[in-house]
């Protein structure tokens, strides 16, 4: 049935789209507006900023302190000295703008935020996809949320779902509890800067036993040149209960470079169940520097979709702690590296508990000197006893200038386990792109096909409507990828 | 194109395989709707022929023509000479994970008739062809060729072309691997194929699906060309004498 609808929306979709052979390599979402904020920070990092966003968010005193003693972490904290340590090294922190407030509040109506980033919005389909398929919706601008809904009948079961500004003014004493116990200020460089300029992202707790069977969305757009985003996520999943919460994200091009590093915590209680899609789509000047970690508690299950088509590097390795019994978790990933691109992206697991499993898929495909690195860690812990875990990870490489590196750790300390890891790099096939243009297809749409299907195990996890726009976007990226 | 032209015109093709010549003059007239066979041993250039005719990239031609509809097409990527009504059956179908069977099957139609047939109206077409072919339902959620069985993967490519109706089918050993069960449903496929509309030239090693097929034109392949041709009779003389009773006529008449 799926095949089906699917299909069809794609045959509605193109014809829609009759130009969409002939867009080439643009990334669609470049365009940007005109600036009218309210508040735009100077260049760079300082204390007075980070103060200045504590203040102008009304916030308690224990999140200034908490966003000062960050800062000095960041301050203190050398640079990776892994990953892409080049481009890592390129970033210039003081000429960031760390805080841009583009409107007086968030809206619960569209039309009540201003025109030119509600027509921003409307381009880039969120109010129509709210009114299709979302049970809830936050667009975040720069720093700020600027409209956030949800339907009457979840706030009715008590589910909250807000922005975290929000969420610490009207819930701050379950945010006290959970912020930053996940992912501290300190785990790494960029957790820290995260802490001290955090701003906006989703507050989602789900209570005992309900399930939220209509996705929550939100959508992050960056529009000034040299911005730094960092919004802050946390989601509690009480026992029993589910959720599924998809981000996605676009900025203008620019030829400076733009920084977003969020941070995302997640929290499985027993039996309770987090699904969190990402379709990253920054375009090819952002870096995109993330720390992603669920907790899973018994029985709990946790799920990271994690696509990555844009950005020019990517750093994120979404993590999941299985720390009660027959906790289960899953990363499925996909990554894009085209022309000045990195993507270099992966998965954590640690089996805390015993019978706890784990599952982690992979792909990859890098084309015109694009690079893709998988980056994963599976650690198993003494106690862990009778724990599975399954690790694949396939590459597909378009050209000879493209690059793709698997990095695999396994640190396991149990004996009673069972781990399987399967890697694979592999080439276009010649003869797959004979037989498909033998039938017809352009050598584009062949391969366009091919990349399709090596992509299908993890589009056949997203809602329809986002499968069928991966799948368009991937066509609009093979436009004479192959020549 | 006059009805007295023909639809494909080989002549005089040689074509490489990395620095080895494998096709050494081919000459071949095909006018529309009519059936040839081509039969030869294995390694003798029969199924570099229909690569060259579908244009797969590995196979260089070095001299010679060949027209298809009076257009020369040497030039030609593979999906241009689909769309102008060239198809092939392929000998080994590759598998192409992740991508279903209905989607491609419909991409492809789509591309070769150049419009959007509406979906309902292609399940329909699609369901009535397949119901020829005694294929069921779960085939179109398949992915292409994965997993499939010899008499699966034929059935797959012999129901393609049954929606693409060229007017050129080309089928490369697509008797091979196949049960008599299968080899009589994908027969008749060919068979149903088989139109003033459709000529069909037929590659194969075995005689045998000459039985349920019927060529106007039979020809002997051998060491790169075509080195007797013939009406059906000359298929049934291969079968019973072999095919070293071609090669020492042609010794003893000193070609």
């Amino acid at each position: 049935m799926r095949e089906e609808l699917m299909e069809e929306t794609m045959a509605a979709e193109l014809a829609n789209n009759q130009a969409l052979n002939s867009i080439g390599n643009d990334y669609k979402y470049g365009f940007r507006d005109e600036e009218d904020y309210i508040f735009k920070s100077g260049r760079g990092l300082t204390r007075e900023i980070v103060i200045k966003i504590s203040s102008m968010k009304n916030e308690p005193e224990w999140m200034l302190k908490y966003r000062l003693r960050a800062l000095d972490i960041f301050n203190k904290k050398p640079m990776p000295t892994w990953g892409n340590c080049k481009l890592l090294n390129d970033i210039d922190f003081q000429n960031i703008f760390y805080y841009i407030k583009p409107s007086e509040r968030s809206e619960k109506n569209w039309d009540e935020v201003p025109d030119s980033i509600k027509q921003t919005f409307d381009r880039l389909g969120i109010p129509e996809a709210e009114r299709k398929f979302l049970a809830g919706v936050t667009a975040q601008y720069e720093s700020e949320v600027v409209y956030h809904s949800i339907r009457e009948d979840l706030e009715k079961e008590g589910v909250i779902f807000l922005d975290m500004d929000s969420a610490l003014r009207e819930h701050e004493d379950i945010v006290k509890e959970y912020f930053g116990t996940i992912i501290p200020a300190a785990d790494n460089k960029f957790s820290a800067l995260n802490s001290a300029v955090w701003s906006g992202g989703s507050f989602v707790w789900v209570p005992k036993g309900v399930k939220v069977e209509i996705p929550l969305q939100a959508y992050f757009r960056i529009n000034a040149e040299n911005m730094g985003q960092f919004e802050r996520t946390l989601i509690i999943a009480e026992p029993g209960s589910f959720v599924h919460y998809i981000e996605g994200c676009t900025a203008p091009t620019y030829s400076t470079d733009s920084l977003h590093s969020a941070v995302v915590e997640l929290i499985a209680k027993p039996g309770a169940h987090i699904r969190y899609t990402t379709i990253q789509n920054w375009s090819k000047n952002v870096y995109n520097l993330v720390t992603k970690r669920a907790v899973a508690h018994a029985d709990a299950k946790v799920e990271w979709v994690d696509g990555n088509l844009g950005s020019k590097l990517t750093m994120k390795y979404p993590s999941i702690y299985l720390v009660g019994p027959r906790a289960h978790g899953e990363v499925l990933s996909i990554a894009f590296a085209g022309e000045d691109q990195h993507q270099d992206a992966g998965a954590k697991m640690v089996h805390a508990a015993p019978d706890t499993t784990s599952i982690i898929v992979s792909k990859s495909i890098s084309k015109n000197g694009g690079r893709t690195s998988y980056r994963g860690l599976v650690k198993v812990y003494p106690e862990a006893k009778g724990s599975k875990s399954s690790v694949k990870c396939d590459a597909l490489l378009m050209d000879e200038k493209s690059r793709s590196d698997t990095y695999p750790t396994m640190e396991i300390d149990e004996k009673d386990v069972t781990i399987e890891h399967e890697a694979t790099v592999s080439k276009v096939g010649e003869e797959q792109l004979f037989y498909l243009m033998s039938r017809g297809l352009t050598q584009d749409e062949a391969t366009a096909m091919i990349i399709n299907g090596f992509f299908e195990p993890f589009t056949k996890e997203l809602p329809l409507e986002y499968a069928v726009e991966l799948n368009r976007l991937i066509q609009l990226e093979m436009t004479g990828s192959v020549g | 194109m006059t009805a007295k032209e023909p639809l494909l015109s080989v002549q005089d093709l040689h074509v490489q395989v990395e620095d080895k010549e494998i096709l050494k003059g081919v000459n071949l007239n095909i006018f529309p709707g009519e059936i040839h066979a081509i039969m030869g041993r294995n390694g003798s250039g029969k199924s570099t022929l229909s690569y060259t005719l579908m244009g797969h990239p590995r196979y260089h031609v070095t001299s010679g023509r060949v027209l298809f509809k009076g257009q020369d097409i040497l030039e030609m990527p593979p999906d241009e000479r689909a769309r102008m009504g060239l198809a092939l059956a392929f000998q080994y179908p590759v598998a192409i994970p992740g991508v279903s069977v209905s989607n491609f099957v419909r991409a492809s139609v789509n591309a070769v008739r150049g419009k959007d047939v509406p979906v309902k109206e292609f399940r329909q077409e699609l369901k009535a062809e397949m119901k020829k072919l005694g294929v069921a339902n779960e085939f179109l959620s398949r992915y292409i060729n994965d997993g499939f069985s010899g008499g699966e993967k034929k059935r797959l490519e012999i129901l393609q072309l049954a929606l693409l109706k060229p007017a050129l089918a080309v089928l490369d050993e697509t008797d091979s691997g196949l049960d008599i069960d299968a080899l009589k449903t994908v027969s008749e496929g060919i068979n149903n194929l088989a139109s003033p509309e459709t000529a069909i030239l037929l590659i194969t090693h075995y005689q045998r699906i000459l039985n349920y097929v019927e060529p106007q034109f039979v020809h002997v392949f051998q060491d790169g060309r075509i080195v007797k041709s013939g009406d059906s009779e000359l298929s049934q003389e291969l079968e019973n004498r072999g095919y070293d009773w071609v090669t020492q006529e042609l010794t003893s008449s000193g070609v």
